[in-house]
C-alpha cells in the first residue's frame, strides 16, 4: 500500500493480484486444441437455423437450440470492420501497458456468419478498408499453446 | 395491470474528473440529498433503494453494502444492479418495476462511479470473455471505433459531420451546471485532436468522470400528490445482445428493437414529430448521428444531415442532449440514469438554462455491454 496526499486528502494505492482459472468447457477446448494441433479454425453450426458461429458455443443465441455440429471456417475471410488503436491503457492480461499502435479487426471468416476479433498486421489506415480480404497467420507449431494467440494476426491479402 | 409510475425528483453531483474530497458513500450521499430536497421528501419517505455501478472500476463488489449509509438503505429493502454502461438505466427500470408492481410507493434509484480510481479501459476489458476477446479489445474506445468505422463507411458520413456533433454537445454542456466538460470547441480542434482509435479522435470520445445521480420514482397515487410535476414513465424497454463483439450485427441494433417496442407502448407513431427532446447515451460523437437513425428520428444514413441542418441542436426541431450528453459527462454507473433524470427535468420544466420549451414527451437511452440498449419514454400526461 502506498499513500499520497493531495491538499488535505489522502490516496491509498492498492495493487490487487487475483488469480483466476477459467474452464474453457467442451466447445472452447475443442476450438483451442484444434488451433494448437492443426492450425485450423472451428465454428459451430446451429441444427435449427443453420447459423455458423465462431468461436463454437453450445447454444445458438438466435433460437436457443443446441449447436451440435462443428465446421471448419477460414483461414481466409473479409474485413468486416477495423480500427487502429493508438491510445495507451493497462492490459488486464499482462498488468502493463498494451503495445500501441495495433490494428484491430473483426474478420468475417469464409463459411462463417459472425466475425472474429483479432490483430491486423497493418496499422496504416490508408491501406485498410472494409471488405478487404485477409488471412490468418498462425504461430509455428512448436510455439502454439491452445490460445487465441496461436493466431498471430490477420494479414491483408488484397481485394 | 402495472400501476402507473412517475419520476418525482432527482439530484446529481457536479460531475468532474476527480473528487478527492469525498469517498464513495460521501459522493453518493450528495446526489441522494439533492434528490430528496428536490422532491421535498426525507429518507424516511423512501420505501426501497436500487443502486448500481460497475464493480471493476473501483474494485468493490458490493456497493449496496459499502454505500448503504450514503444511499440511505440501512434497514430498508435494497439491491444492486450492474449492467455495464446501461447500469443507470437498469437501475431506473428496476425502480420503475418496484413501483409498478404495487409493492412499493417511493423508490430511490442511484447510479454512481468514481472512474478516477482506476484505469477505465482496463476495467471495461474485464467485462469481456477472457479467452477470446480480452486479447485484442481496447475497451469501449476500440469497440465503438469499429462501429463508427462501419457506420461512416456505409453511409459516407464525414469526420467533419461527426466533429460537428462533438462541438454541439460540449456547447450544450455549457448550460448544464452538473456537466464535466463545458468546452468551447471548433470542428478544427476536434479534427486536430489525437486519433485515439480510428476514426475516433480524442475530442470525439466521452471523458471519465466522478459523479453520482439519484432519481425518485413513485407509484401513481403518491406521484399525483408530489411537490414536483410528475414525469410519467410511458415505456421502459431493455434489449440485450449476443455475447461476443464479433457476433454483433449492427444492422439489427438493440437500440432500434427497444425503440420500436417503446414507441408501441407509448403509442408513438411519428417519433420525430411526437418526441420533443432526446437524452441519448452518446459514448462517442458518431453515436449522436448513427443512433438517432436507430431511434427512427431520420432514415438510415441521414444522421449527417441532422447535424448539418441543425435539426438536433438546441434550436432544432428535435434537440438531442441539451445536457451535453455522455461525451460531456461520464461517471459510467450514473451515466444512463443521468439521461433519465435529464429527460424527467425536461418534462418537469426544471432544466434551467438547458430547458427545451414545451416538452411533453422525452426519450432517454442507455448503452452498454455487447452493444445492448435501454429506452425510456417519459411524458407530462399520465
Ligand atoms: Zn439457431
Amino acid at each position: 500500500m502506498r499513500r499520497e496526499k493531495e491538499k488535505d486528502y489522502l490516496y491509498i494505492t492498492l495493487h490487487t493480484e487475483l488469480p483466476y482459472r477459467y474452464s474453457a468447457g467442451r466447445y472452447m477446448s475443442r476450438f483451442l486444441t484444434t488451433l494448437r494441433d492443426e492450425a485450423r479454425i472451428l465454428a459451430s453450426r446451429c441444427t435449427h437455423c443453420g447459423t455458423v458461429l465462431v468461436p463454437p458455443r453450445v447454444v445458438c443465441g438466435n433460437c436457443f437450440a443446441e449447436m451440435e455440429e462443428f465446421v471448419e471456417v477460414g483461414p481466409r475471410g473479409t474485413l468486416k470492420t477495423f480500427s487502429v488503436i493508438n491510445f495507451p491503457f493497462i492490459d488486464p492480461f499482462t498488468g502493463v501497458q498494451r503495445p500501441v499502435p495495433y490494428g484491430y479487426a473483426i474478420v468475417q471468416l469464409d463459411g462463417c456468419d459472425n466475425g472474429l476479433p483479432h490483430f491486423l498486421d497493418e496499422i496504416d489506415v490508408h491501406k485498410l478498408r472494409i471488405g478487404l480480404r485477409v488471412e490468418a497467420v498462425f504461430k509455428p507449431q512448436d510455439e502454439r499453446e491452445g490460445a487465441m494467440t496461436d493466431i498471430l494476426h490477420f494479414r491483408v491479402i488484397g481485394d | 395491470m402495472p400501476k402507473r409510475v412517475a419520476i418525482i425528483g432527482s439530484g446529481q453531483t457536479d460531475h468532474t474528473s476527480r473528487r478527492a474530497d469525498v469517498n464513495i458513500p460521501e459522493l453518493i450521499k450528495e446526489a441522494v440529498d439533492r434528490a430528496l430536497v428536490d422532491a421535498e421528501l426525507t429518507i424516511d419517505d423512501i420505501d426501497a433503494v436500487v443502486i448500481g455501478n460497475m464493480e471493476h472500476f473501483e474494485g468493490i463488489n458490493l456497493s449496496d453494502m459499502w454505500a448503504s449509509e450514503g444511499s440511505g438503505a440501512v434497514m430498508k429493502p435494497a439491491m444492486k444492479i450492474a449492467t455495464g454502461g446501461t447500469t443507470g438505466a437498469s437501475v431506473a427500470a428496476c425502480a420503475y418495476y418496484h413501483c409498478a408492481s404495487g409493492l412499493f410507493d417511493r423508490v430511490l434509484a442511484i447510479g454512481w462511479e468514481k472512474l478516477s480510481e482506476s484505469d477505465t479501459t482496463t476495467g471495461i476489458i474485464t467485462a469481456f470473455d477472457p479467452i477470446v476477446e480480452r486479447l485484442t479489445l481496447a475497451g469501449a474506445v476500440g469497440g465503438l471505433a469499429i462501429e463508427a468505422n462501419l457506420y461512416m463507411t456505409s453511409y459516407g458520413i464525414t469526420q467533419e459531420q461527426v466533429a460537428k456533433a462533438a462541438v454541439m454537445a460540449r456547447k450544450n454542456a455549457q448550460r448544464n451546471p452538473h456537466a464535466h466538460l463545458k468546452l468551447d470547441l471548433t470542428v478544427e480542434q476536434v479534427l486536430n485532436s489525437p486519433m485515439i482509435a480510428y476514426p475516433i479522435h480524442y475530442l470525439d470520445m466521452c471523458p471519465t468522470s466522478d459523479g453520482a445521480c439519484a432519481v425518485i420514482f413513485a407509484s401513481e397515487d403518491v406521484a399525483r400528490k408530489s411537490a414536483n410535476p410528475p414525469a410519467w414513465v410511458k415505456a421502459a424497454v431493455c434489449r440485450h445482445n449476443h455475447p461476443y463483439i464479433g457476433d454483433v450485427d449492427w444492422r439489427k441494433s438493440t437500440l432500434e428493437s427497444a425503440a420500436i417496442e417503446a414507441y408501441r407502448l407509448a403509442g408513438i407513431t411519428h417519433p420525430r414529430r411526437e418526441l420533443d427532446v432526446i437524452e441519448l447515451y452518446d459514448p462517442a460523437s458518431f453515436a449522436l448521428l448513427s443512433w438517432i437513425e436507430s431511434l427512427h428520428i431520420c432514415g438510415p444514413g441521414e444522421g449527417g444531415k441532422m447535424i448539418d441542418t441543425g435539426a438536433i441542436t438546441m434550436e432544432g426541431d428535435i434537440p438531442v442532449n441539451p445536457s451535453g450528453g455522455v461525451i460531456s459527462t461520464n461517471p459510467i454507473g450514473a451515466t444512463a440514469l443521468i439521461r433519465v433524470a435529464e429527460a424527467a427535468l425536461q418534462i418537469q420544466g426544471k432544466a434551467g438554462a438547458r430547458q427545451v420549451e414545451g416538452v411533453r414527451t422525452a426519450l432517454a437511452t442507455g448503452f452498454g455491454g455487447s452493444y445492448w440498449s435501454e429506452v425510456f419514454i417519459l411524458g407530462r400526461a399520465s
